[in-house]
């Protein structure tokens, strides 16, 4: 084994970038591990883990980029860092040929100079600096969408104050998804507009409910995203709070959806309070907890599924015909036991990997009652806390979202890899009996998600098969079919490769569940 | 003063600042936009930061 880091001093690109060029260049042949990193502190910290940083690379400044490679020899070495470097020369290339479609510029001053009717700054850099970008944007009246993670519960509650003050949107810091106008921001899907608008402390929880809402027939006037911090105390739902008053206030939404993690009780209070000023009908649905919000006109559920199809109920559609889109209870029953049917003797287990973190939420907050305990990396209940998240136990759901996972690593809705090798390793357990995936696709995310997946479960399946067991895969895809990978494109391909393909999240759960019990009632 | 209500009577107009997966988003929507190739002030060196920050204070 051979180890080389270089240094390219002074040059910079942004993380995803460079967490996608270092997914690419591990694949490659020869290569044990390879990483493209900025060469801040934590980045060589994680080089220094993985056993990747040289003496070279350790006197690197956070300017600089570090490429580092461990391989079987020096030609599968020297063949990655030329990969690089064709990298970063075909990227200049590119920028310097799309000037025409793409303007750029260095800072947000001359931004505001070159689109003089700029009215909202979508900001997605690093979390330390994310704070000063959003007060300058605030400074200059634009309404801001926060992606960035890691701003400080401080700088949050100083950036909300300033914005309601000047009566702008902050939605985030750490905000996925939000639709203003019809237009998608963050990963957001292209759902037809309409009479719902939604606010959310919940990026995938916003993505699954619109996205069900167009397929049920449905249509989004606004959706507001609010960052999950929102709902804390230190915050007092602030952004969810201007949300609902702006929505009130449309008068091209006619039904409002809010959504949400259990809020502390003081927000509650607080955003029962609003809720109930509001003279239009307000679905509530607080993820992981039966929250009832008293009011004439609030619809409390607890499911995403449940919000989306009651909006759609309140927006003017006949209940049956939205309902008529499921999969009824009989056939979900049906097709559980006919999957359980063909388990070999020691499957018995659930392993759920998931890239959406409120829809892995959603899917515990389901399975729960059903399967008893279920073990994850965001369990609530410490008892059900998995030790450690790459050792599933007993029934698991895992976030692939989550810090732990996305450390220095891209999220599994830009680049499934980790997912895939996950995947492969859950199949080897002749105790899983049941996969369950959730597909997202929309603006940001992978070109072809379901792709990336299926041949590892193809593989898994056949690999079960030659074992004498068979391994049952369940997905649902969050998406629509305006959205550029194409709803029923990923659907069939998921289907080719043997997967049974669920409406939506909380169905694909259900269905799994069934399965589970299916094939315990019949040994 | 601003209000989202007036944001919502508005085509969007919007300023990327950071990942360029987001822009290249909001280009396949037909939304104007202008991104900003961000790189960290001060060369992301912590001590010269701190002196910018109390500069700017």
């Amino acid at each position: 084994m051979i180890t080389r880091n270089v240094v390219k001093k002074n040059y910079y690109s942004d993380s995803v970038t460079l967490m996608l060029l270092s997914s690419k260049i591990g694949k490659m042949a020869g290569v044990k591990e390879a990483a493209v990193m900025m060469a801040t502190d934590h980045n060589k910290e994680l080089l220094t883990r993985s056993g990747l940083l040289l003496p070279e690379g350790r006197t690197a400044t956070p300017n600089d980029m570090i490429i580092a490679v461990t391989a079987e020899d020096e030609k599968s070495a020297e063949a990655v860092l030329q990969a690089v470097e064709e990298y970063f020369a075909e990227e200049g290339k590119s920028q310097a040929g799309s000037d025409e479609e793409m303007v750029t510029t260095k800072t947000q001053a001359t931004a505001l100079r070159l689109l003089p009717g700029a009215n909202l700054a979508l900001i997605s850099v690093p979390g330390r600096y994310a704070a000063h970008e959003a007060r300058k944007a605030l400074d200059n009246n634009l309404h801001v969408f926060l992606f960035s993670d890691n701003v400080t519960l401080e700088e949050e509650k100083e950036l909300k104050e300033k914005a309601a003050a000047k009566g702008l949107l902050m939605m985030g810091p750490d905000c996925g998804t939000a639709i203003i106008n019809g237009v998608g921001l963050g990963f957001a899907n292209a759902v037809k507009r309409g009479s719902i608008g939604l606010v959310a402390a919940a990026g995938t929880g916003l993505q699954e409910v619109t996205c069900l809402i167009d397929k049920l027939g449905g249509g989004i006037s606004q959706a507001l995203g609010t960052g999950g911090r929102d709902v804390k105390a230190a915050i007092g739902g602030s952004m969810m709070l201007m949300g609902l008053r702006a929505l009130a206030a449309d008068p091209a939404t006619r039904v409002i959806v809010l959504i949400s993690k259990p809020p502390e009780e003081a927000v509650l209070d607080r955003l029962t309070e609003a809720i109930k000023a509001i003279d239009k009908p307000v679905v509530t649905c607080f993820l992981g907890a039966r929250v009832d919000v008293a009011g004439e006109k609030v619809y409390p559920v607890r499911t995403l599924q449940e919000a989306a199809l009651k909006a759609v109920e309140l927006s003017g559609m006949a209940a049956d015909r939205a309902a008529s889109y499921f999969m009824s209870d009989n056939l979900l029953q049906q097709t559980a036991a006919a999957e359980a049917a063909r388990f070999g003797g020691q499957q018995k287990y659930l392993r759920g990997l998931y890239s959406g973190g409120t829809l892995c939420s959603e899917a515990i907050f389901l399975l729960e009652p059903l399967l008893g305990s279920v073990y994850s990396n965001v369990a609530l209940d410490p008892e059900y806390l998995l030790p450690d998240p790459e050792t599933s136990k007993g029934h698991t759901l895992i976030d692939m979202g989550e810090d732990y996972f996305t450390d220095g690593r891209p999220h599994p809705m830009i680049d499934p890899g980790y997912r895939v090798e996950r995947l492969r390793r859950e199949a080897l357990d002749p105790e899983t009996a049941v996969i369950l995936l959730d597909v997202l696709i929309g603006y940001g995310s992978h070109a072809d998600p379901a792709g990336a997946l299926v041949p590892a479960i193809r593989e898994a399946k056949e690999a079960a098969a030659a074992a004498g067991r068979y391994l049952s895969v369940v997905a649902s895809v969050c998406g629509t079919p305006a959205d550029p990978q194409g709803l029923e494109q990923q659907e069939e391909k998921l289907r080719e490769a043997g997967v049974i393909v669920m409406p939506s999240n909380a169905q694909a759960s259900l269905l799994a569940a069934a399965i589970i019990t299916s094939c315990a009632s019949t040994r | 003063m601003s209000s989202p209500n007036d944001l919502f009577n508005q085509p969007l107009a919007v300023i990327n600042i950071g990942l360029k997966i987001f822009a290249e988003a909001l280009q396949a929507q037909a939304v104007p936009c202008v991104h900003v190739d961000w790189r960290p002030p001060a060369g992301g060196n912590p001590d010269l930061l701190a002196v910018l920050a109390r500069l700017n204070s």
